[in-house]
């Protein structure tokens, strides 16, 4: 029972013998069988992440159970954490375009290292991003209705297509890749057209979960056209700076090293997004704030001074903006970000920076106030955040166990 | 470098164009429940005479009778509240009317809100499993049996009017019609301008509790002889957000 064994699998030569005579699925099995190989801190990491999504397992039945009651949202706030959750990380999962784009279409050579763990962070994003939407569902015994009975004027109709093709696309690729790396082949002809696809799809992702929001008539914070140039500029921010926070722990903890220039870069796509994303924030203040029009001032308000009292996001987007201009004021100086350390500090700040902004903010934001102009607050239940919590860990199961694999095939070429 | 590029154009332009093409495929495929919608010359539209609203008792009624016949739940709190019509006050039944000097009594009247039935529904727009439908008479109806309670139509709707049963409502229900169904907890519910009674040709249940002073009045709005339509044309009326384009089904005289 070697898939089960610990022992380590350090005598590559015999690995590559052997494969020679593997069938497809035993190939699978030795790739896996990389992720069941660790020390004391990886399994350690794993079990963690284990207690996390037990209890939020736990929780998520009691909320079947008891229904969405257990969490914040009312009538008036009907989309909260989860929902915010499910934004934000549509966004992440466009790490892998930021990489396909240089490397394929610019033979940028120094994302060749690196381009897997794009591809393999791309597919925990949009895995959390279904699940999130799934833990939403008020009916999720139901959810095939959304195929039983396809909708296509409905914007999720789309954004499912989307996602599930994004997730497909990812998969395939960065396994073919990773397959062909490992038995040291260039990759099949055919995936170059799917790695081709998975950038317009990239972009598609994003568009098309912003048109879920851009397009509601009466909910003034999100009925604007720039929103989907928002996400886009968002997420090659929140991409690439999880990427860089993903490879320097990587470079930590294994033998592999991303390279420095590759990383660099990726500091400074995250240099260009951030500061993008700030300016389609200013424009979108602008326009609210001098043409005047009350309910487009009144969710910035209620988000950054608070309305009739209210304000249980204000300490939440302040942090965001410092955050943001902290990042920006430590990037924007090649000689200042070329430190990792602060590079490391900068890629956390716009991760936690966007996390608030086009998470909570940009959701709850959207239902405050209400169409009657009233103000209904929101904040996460505990059963809540630990549902939350519960799919994060999985996502970061995911992305360990997948890393793990390809560092693992990366070491044994060192 | 060149030709990975010039093949990255090609499938893009390919993939562009197939990805277009199979839109109208899909289209097709899938029968859009709001476009497709047969319009069957009928409308049916209601009109609030706030005039006639003068006691609590002549909005109590309404509600009590709409409330009761349909099954909806009290639970005592604004959080996990469920309503079909209910009172709102001036400024947040047209927000966008703020005026600082307007008469007293408006500042002080309630006014009756439910569901507009709009001609164009965003709430059917974004429903991805047609729960949510628009009849052919005008009404926006809900299939209890089939929303996944993705709550989006709760998102779409500027009005307001949609509610979610976030736990469980049959505890709460206080007199069970068993004429009516009940609803399962996560799923989305609104005025149905009692589409049940008008097939058995009743009129709403709202519209009959306040027959005697006709603070209500029910009917098809495409019909030029209707009542509504008799009162549209001698009265001054309001609907709320028109510039939204929804086309509410509630007509307003203040």
């Amino acid at each position: 029972m070697r898939f089960f064994g610990l022992r380590p699998l350090n005598d590559s030569n015999t690995v590559r013998c052997e494969n020679l005579s593997l069938s497809a699925s035993n190939e699978i099995f030795t790739m896996i069988e990389k992720a069941l190989t660790g020390d004391r801190r990886y399994w350690g990491w794993i079990f963690f992440l284990l207690s996390i999504m037990g209890t939020g397992f736990i929780f998520y039945l009691k909320q079947l159970n008891y229904g969405l009651r257990i969490t914040g949202m009312s009538r008036d706030v009907s989309w909260g954490l989860y929902i915010a959750q499910f934004t934000f990380l549509v966004g992440v999962a466009a790490s892998a375009v930021m990489l396909v784009i240089p490397y394929y279409l610019h033979d940028y050579k120094k994302f060749g290292k690196i381009i897997i763990l794009g591809e393999f962070l791309a597919i925990p994003a949009v895995v959390m991003c279904l699940m999130f939407v799934f833990v939403d569902m008020g009916q999720p015994m139901r959810a095939m209705n959304m195929i039983l009975y396809p909708t296509p004027n409905s914007i999720m109709f789309w954004d499912m297509l989307v996602l599930n093709g994004y997730l497909f696309l990812n998969l395939i690729i960065g396994w073919t890749t990773l397959s062909a790396e490992r038995n040291d082949m260039p990759p099949p002809d055919w995936v170059k057209p799917l790695i081709y696809i998975s950038i317009p799809w990239a972009i598609s992702i994003h568009t098309v979960t912003a048109f879920l929001y851009a397009g509601l008539p009466g909910r003034h914070l999100w009925l604007t056209a720039i929103m989907a140039p928002r996400f886009l500029a968002s997420a090659f921010a929140s991409g690439p700076a999880f990427l860089i926070i993903l490879c320097l722990i990587v470079k930590r903890v294994s033998k592999f090293d991303p390279g420095i220039e590759a990383i660099q870069t990726l500091g400074k796509i995250v240099t260009y997004a951030v500061i993008i994303n700030l300016f389609f924030f200013l424009l979108e203040i602008f326009t609210a704030f001098y043409s005047n029009i009350p309910g487009h001032m009144h969710p910035f308000k209620y988000l950054f001074f608070g309305i009739e009292g209210h304000g249980k996001l204000i300490p939440w987007m302040w942090t965001s903006a410092v955050l943001t201009f902290t990042a920006i004021a430590l990037l924007i100086n090649p000689a200042v970000r070329r430190n990792e350390n602060i590079l490391m500090v900068s890629a956390i700040a716009v991760f936690i920076s966007t996390w608030i902004d086009k998470g909570m903010g940009l959701v709850v934001g959207g239902f405050i106030p209400n169409p009657f102009e009233a103000v209904t607050e929101y904040s996460p239940t505990m059963p809540e955040v630990l549902i939350t919590l519960g799919v994060w860990a999985t996502g970061l199961l995911i992305i360990t166990v997948l890393y793990k694999i390809a560092v693992s095939i990366k070491e044994e070429r060192i | 470098m060149e030709t990975n590029r010039r093949q990255f154009l090609k499938i893009l332009g390919f993939s562009t164009l197939s990805g277009l093409g199979s839109i109208p495929a899909i289209w097709a495929l899938t029968p859009n429940s709001e476009l497709g919608t047969p319009n069957s010359g009928k409308r049916w539209a209601m009109v609030v005479d706030m005039k006639k609203f003068k006691t609590e008792e002549d909005y109590k009624k309404c509600i009590d009778a709409c409330h009761s016949v349909h099954n909806v739940p009290d639970f005592g709190n604004s959080k996990d509240e469920v309503k079909w019509i209910w009172k709102m006050p001036y400024k947040n039944t047209f927000p966008e009317q703020e005026d600082d000097y307007i008469s007293g009594e408006m500042k002080q009247i309630s006014f009756m809100v439910l569901c507009n039935h709009c001609k164009n529904p965003p709430c059917v727009r974004v429903c991805p499993t047609k729960a949510t439908f628009k009849r052919a008479d005008g009404i926006v109806q809900m299939d209890y049996h089939r929303c996944i309670g993705c709550r989006f139509c709760m998102a779409a709707c500027p009005y307001g009017s949609r509610s979610f049963n976030f736990r469980d409502p049959r505890p709460f229900i206080k007199e069970k019609n068993t004429e009516y169904p009940t609803r399962a907890k996560g799923v989305v519910e609104k005025c149905n301008f009692c589409e049940e009674r008008l097939a058995k040709g009743l009129m709403p249940a709202c519209v009959e509790a306040c027959k005697d002073n006709k603070a209500l009045i029910f009917g098809d709005i495409n019909d030029p002889n209707s009542e509504v339509r008799k009162i549209l044309e001698s009265n001054y009326t309001i609907r709320r957000k028109p510039e939204l384009g929804t086309q509410p089904g509630v007509y307003y005289i203040v």
